[in-house]
């Protein structure tokens, strides 16, 4: 079923030599694309490869310039995404929207409840449709129960109910994993294969090439808005999928450096936030990438947000370079040499209104004045530099960082923070939803700081990442250093082991 | 010049024009406008609300607000009127009255970063709170016997012309608070701040302490609009000032200060108020009652949040079609990392 041959079932779903351009930017060039039922079909490409442009073409967001949308292989006209669901086409988005305190059944049916007499709606019809949907996609969760509290992927499942109750027969899931934990990405897989077998057509896109590999029978490749091509996965290697996506092989995906560690820069000695972390203690040498493994909600956010100052400590200390600091105050670790690239780049890492030039001027605003005043020649000089040295790529300096791509985001956010000369580095999940390319572009950097004598703290879900950069792994398990595993003996197997409590390792 | 000023800029525009056409429609259709001692009444008569301005669209830059500024300003007056009856020398009142100023700013400050109170409910409830105080203070009583000098300097204008002497000082400040918003870091921060209070938090800077800052500056503006006002109108009463804060607001906001904070510019503000200020002039001169009045600033509050809202749109969808080359909509409108 997922290699279909010209004689196989005709496909459900197709886009015909599709262009769109956005004023000069041609974002789709002559893009086809078949979706056959009973196939989980992936999209691949580097962010701004025209993977959105596409997906809102299919769902009725945007209208195509030229080419023709077949669906059972009759020309169609979307005219917005109301036609397109109708027709049975449904997009699960990455972070799901529902209504927290309207309960699974409320929120599938709203707008739309089976009705009783006099226009009030029947309770228990809803329940009952609700229920039936759970058992097609063989999920047990409660009709009844709030949408408050459910995890992000049980959050997908009922988006993904809420489709099929619209009769949806493709299911467009735009970077669904990217918020899942492992054994969530397992739920959620369960659900997309059981769609599979009973013959919807999904369109998958993730930036996670395992997972593609793992749940999906064919790809289509697109890069700079033109079909590179569309194959089965079977006999392909991730390296494969990779030159398809980039056009060009990727030197190394993780190009460590080996380094001599130096001198201790980063000491933290039992310290303990209570209720979320307890007697956490570490070191960070001058010259070493240290990975911070574990799974979401361990605490190794938490850990970095409090040695940053932004949450106080109970109990503990923290010195930088032999400097004691504060607690609760970044300004203070700043001033320590401490800088922090935080897992939230949109909400924390950045403000997204202002200027990429203001953004990376403000952890400089201590140092780039005069008499007081802000010194807007040393603060554009100091932005510009430290832009170009990590290859951001903008229109004008002056640009709002919201019009830049998820990488490029990232790029500024480190360049913010490496413009402080920081002696310690702490990187949150530094390459989460960026694509392959840029990927390698972060690691290299910091792959570069360590050996300019930067000790990197990097914590990280991406565990090939951790195993690739690390010089040495700590690992937490619900709020506490479980163990501590050197390059030579970190696999995936002994950091799970730890993460997930099954070993004193 | 930065995107974020760019577009605030054009909404500064049409406020400046705005209140260029005002002026010149009321020099030429309103009897008795334009005369010196008119325009010296219009300017003194504004000089409350200008002042307290000042410090407020610093705040509202940094996404927050105070609404007890007016109820300041009545403490400030009736503790003045108080003192001076207990037979006090004006010159040790003005500083005591500031203090107090500084005191409910600080107050006001408290509250909002300590407890993490948001500063609409908190300003609220110190708005009845301080109001309350100046009535213990002073009663119903109104004092009005304050040293002629003082008198004369606060309802006073220099010579013939149409400006007040109180207008020089104000000028003063005016310089100050453009600078400390517009050119240095401080003011760097307070947008940083109101546009988002997490990043800017993750960047280092001191968010509780920059609010703190000023909601004690706010306090102690308030303050010495109060004193300015009892010498204005030579009349210290424990209602001084009563509703000034929506006129304060109202002008702020229709000067393109965005209320969710982060965006803005102090000379809009500024011609915001004097807007504001023009109008009630030329309805004074024209006999409009007190009531229609507040009506108008009623209705200028929710112009003022919306114009700018809608110039901005404007704004986007012009530059969107003359750029001809947005970012692909694979890149920018939608978070797809």
């Amino acid at each position: 079923m997922t290699h279909p041959s010209d004689t196989g079932p005709a496909p459900v779903l197709a886009l015909k030599d599709i262009s769109k351009s956005f004023g000069a930017v041609r974002a789709l060039r002559d893009v086809s694309l078949e979706l056959f039922p009973g196939e989980v079909h992936a999209l691949a490409g580097e962010n701004g490869a025209g993977k959105s442009t596409l997906i809102k073409t299919l769902a009725g967001v945007h209208r195509p310039d030229a080419g023709q949308v077949l669906l059972d292989g009759a020309p169609v006209v979307f005219h917005g995404p109301g036609d397109a669901r109708d027709a049975g086409i449904a997009v699960i988005y990455q972070e799901p929207t529902l209504f927290p305190d309207l309960s699974i059944a409320e929120n599938i049916f709203m707008g739309r409840q089976p009705r009783r007499a006099l226009g009030r709606i029947d309770h228990r019809a809803t329940h009952h449709a609700t229920a039936a949907l759970m058992r097609r996609l063989g999920v047990e969760l409660d009709p009844d129960r709030p949408a408050r509290g459910l995890s992000i992927a049980d959050q997908q499942i009922v988006e993904i109910a809420k489709a099929l109750s619209f009769d949806a027969r493709v299911l467009i899931m735009d970077e669904p994993t990217a918020a899942l934990t492992g054994s969530e990405v397992a739920r959620l897989f369960g659900v997309v294969r059981t769609l599979r077998e009973q013959g919807a057509a999904v369109l998958f896109i993730s930036h996670r090439l395992e997972e593609i590999f793992e749940i999906c029978g064919r790809v289509t490749t697109l890069r700079d808005g033109a079909r590179i091509s569309s194959e089965p996965l079977d006999g392909m290697t991730e390296d494969d999928l990779v030159r398809r996506m980039v056009g060009r092989d990727l030197d190394e995906l993780y190009p460590k450096q080996d380094v001599k560690p130096g001198g201790i820069a980063l000491s933290v000695r039992r310290l303990t936030r209570e209720g979320v972390f307890t007697d956490v203690s570490f070191d960070v040498r001058r010259g070493e990438i240290v990975g911070l493994a574990g799974l979401v909600g361990a605490g190794r956010t938490e850990v970095a947000r409090a040695v940053f100052g932004i949450d106080r400590w109970d109990a503990g200390e923290v010195e930088v370079d032999g400097r004691k600091l504060s607690n609760g105050a970044p300004s203070t670790a700043m001033a320590a040499g401490l800088a922090l690239v935080p897992e939230d780049r949109r909400a924390q890492g950045l403000v997204m209104d202002m200027s990429i030039e203001r953004n990376i001027g403000l952890t400089g605003l201590r140092t780039t004045r005069k008499a007081g005043l802000m010194d807007r020649g040393a603060e554009r000089s100091r932005s510009l530099d430290w832009a170009v040295r990590l290859q951001v790529k903008y229109a004008r300096i002056a640009d709002t960082v919201n019009t830049l791509s998820g990488g490029n985001q990232q790029k500024v956010v480190l360049a913010k923070w490496l413009a402080t000369g920081p002696k310690v580095l702490i990187v949150d999940e530094p390459t989460r939803g960026i694509d392959v390319g840029t990927k390698a572009e972060v690691h290299r950097l910091l792959s570069q700081l360590a050996a300019d004598g930067v000790a990197v703290l990097m914590i990280s879900s991406d565990l090939p990442e951790i195993l690739g950069m690390a010089d040495r792994v700590l690992v937490m398990h619900e709020g506490r250093l479980t163990a501590e595993i050197p390059r030579t003996d970190a696999t995936e197997e002994t950091v799970m082991a730890a993460a997930t409590g099954r070993t004193a390792a | 010049m930065p995107e974020s000023l760019t577009r605030a800029v054009r909404w500064d525009t049409v406020v400046g024009a705005l209140l260029v056409l005002v002026l010149l429609l009321s020099f030429t259709t309103v009897d008795g406008f334009g005369n010196a001692l008119n325009l010296s009444f219009l300017i003194g008569n504004t000089l409350p609300i200008a002042l307290i301005a000042l410090p407020m669209t610093l705040l509202v830059v940094s996404g927050e607000i105070d609404l007890s500024v007016a109820s300041t300003a009545g403490l400030s007056g009736a503790v003045m009127g108080a003192l001076w009856n207990q037979g006090m020398t004006i010159e040790t009142i003005i500083p005591v009255c500031l203090l107090i100023g500084v005191v409910c700013g600080l107050i006001n400050g408290l509250l909002v970063t300590r407890l993490g109170l948001p500063s609409l409910a908190v300003t609220i409830g110190t708005l009845a709170a301080y109001r309350g105080i100046a009535q213990i203070v002073l009663g119903s009583d109104a004092v009005t016997d304050f040293p002629a000098p003082y008198l004369d300097f606060a309802a006073g204008r220099i010579g013939d012309t149409f400006v007040p002497y109180a207008f020089l000082p104000f000028l003063v400040l005016l310089a100050i608070a453009v600078v400390a918003l517009h050119a240095t870091p401080f003011g760097r921060s307070l947008f940083a701040i109101g546009a988002s209070e997490e990043a800017a938090r993750f960047a280092g800077l001191r968010v509780r302490r920059q609010k703190l800052i000023l909601f004690t500056l706010t306090g102690l503006m308030s303050a010495l609009t109060g004193v300015f006002w009892a010498l204005h109108y030579a009349s210290a009463r424990y209602d001084n000032a009563t509703g000034l804060e929506l006129s304060v607001v109202a002008a702020v906001l229709l000067g393109g200060i965005d209320f969710d904070g982060g965006k803005g510019t102090l000379g809009g503000a500024i011609a915001g108020v004097f807007l504001l200020g023009a109008l009630q002039n030329v309805m004074s001169l024209q006999d409009v009652s007190a009531q229609s009045q507040i009506v108008v600033t009623g209705v200028l509050l929710v112009l003022s949040v919306l114009g700018p809202r809608v110039a901005r749109q404007i704004a986007v969808a012009r530059a969107g079609r003359r750029a001809a080359a947005p970012p692909p909509a694979s890149k920018a409108p939608t978070p797809t990392p």
